[in-house]
């Protein structure tokens, strides 16, 4: 059975778009067959993440709208032959998203995959909501921070009333996945702990993405952080967190950059 | 002097999380409410504007889904009934 997967936030700028592309990769890498679909139309930029900007030929909206079929525009990714991307349109607004035709492709997208990844935009507008409309399963990525911690609240109270699962009165299933986290800080009183984060929001935590320099790197050159170096910090946190997605249970611990240092081969347990 | 503040800088991650807790608090219960309940407290508040002269801050509406019963509970605070009648008269 396919799962389709909603990677929001409501804010912008906190990581959906590197975590929707880290997790694919890193689900792919498994063995399954992974697409990961940008929702955000008229500001693409999954595309660019994944190194992919130079091979787009169609788009969401072309196959929404009939102008092409869904093989020509998936674009299969060159280093992992199990993960495919399904770019946004860079040209067109939100409204060019109809919701037969947004359902038609998931629909679609269903026979084709093991795993659908939407990488939904920023806001709480028409295109959030498209993307998360046919979800399974929903994973709110929140920073340690004031207002992106009110923003998933808000997100999760979407999820709840404005997906397909919840209008008909199925419960859809939301993670928490906390991204550029701290410990050292966090310890130190100068950022919301975990503890905190889950306390407020009180869904299941995903995983913590530590802050890290390899998640600029990874962007910077075109590949999810979990291709271009698996053995970082970030990168083990998204593999682990991929690893919850299918079901394994494991230990939540926010992994540290090895530094030679013994004790810092194995992460800190924190939850 | 400077080592209180010092102090008090470092820990700003209890206030954000105070801050957060009472204003969700207030969010959730402004944004919990359905489209249904709104319809629900306009509708109730036109019958009973028809007989008595209502402040519209006065009716409160809350609706609890459970897994097997749901209740609908309508609160209407009304004035006194001699104001009502003075305002009859009047």
């Amino acid at each position: 059975m396919a799962k389709v997967v909603v990677v929001t936030s409501g804010k912008g700028g906190v990581g959906k778009t590197t975590s929707t592309a880290a997790l694919g990769a890193a689900l792919a890498q498994s063995g399954a067959n992974v697409v990961v679909v940008d929702f955000d139309v008229g500001l693409r930029n999954l595309d660019l993440v994944m190194g992919a900007e130079r091979r787009v030929v169609f788009d969401l909206i072309n196959v929404v709208q009939g102008d092409a079929r869904l093989p020509q525009a998936l674009i299969r990714d060159k280093r992992i032959d199990t993960l495919s991307l399904l770019p946004a349109s860079q040209t067109r607004d939100k409204d060019a998203l109809t919701a037969e035709g947004v359902q038609k492709v998931i629909a679609d997208l269903r026979e084709k995959f093991d795993w659908v990844i939407c990488d939904s935009p920023a806001g709480i507008e028409k295109g959030a909501v498209m993307a998360m409309r046919h979800a399974d399963i929903a994973i709110v990525v929140t920073n340690p921070e004031v207002s992106s911690v009110r923003d998933s609240d808000r997100i999760i109270g979407l999820l709840d009333s404005k997906t397909e699962k919840a209008e008909n009165g199925d419960r859809i299933e939301k993670h928490l996945l906390l991204t550029r986290y701290d410990p050292g800080r966090a310890a130190r009183g100068e950022m919301l702990k975990v503890e905190d984060v889950l306390e407020i929001l009180s869904i299941p935590l995903l995983g913590i993405i530590p802050e890290s320099e390899e998640v600029l790197r990874a962007s910077n050159l075109g590949s999810p952080v979990t291709l271009l170096n698996p053995t970082s910090a970030p990168a083990r946190a998204y593999i682990d967190a991929a690893k919850r997605l299918r079901g394994e249970v494991l230990d939540v611990v926010v992994p540290l950059e090895r530094k030679g240092f013994i004790g810092r081969l194995f992460g800190r347990k924190v939850a | 002097m400077n080592l209180i503040a010092l102090f008090r800088r470092r820990s700003s991650a209890p206030v954000a999380r105070e801050r957060l807790q009472v204003l969700l608090a207030h969010e959730r219960a402004a944004t919990g409410k359905s489209d249904l309940l709104m319809t629900l407290q306009d509708e109730i508040l036109a019958v009973i504007a028809r007989h008595f002269t209502i402040d519209r801050d006065k009716v409160q509406i809350k609706l609890d889904r459970g897994d097997t019963v749901s209740t609908l509970e309508i609160d209407v605070e009304l004035p006194s009934l001699v104001r009502a009648r003075e305002a009859a008269r009047a």
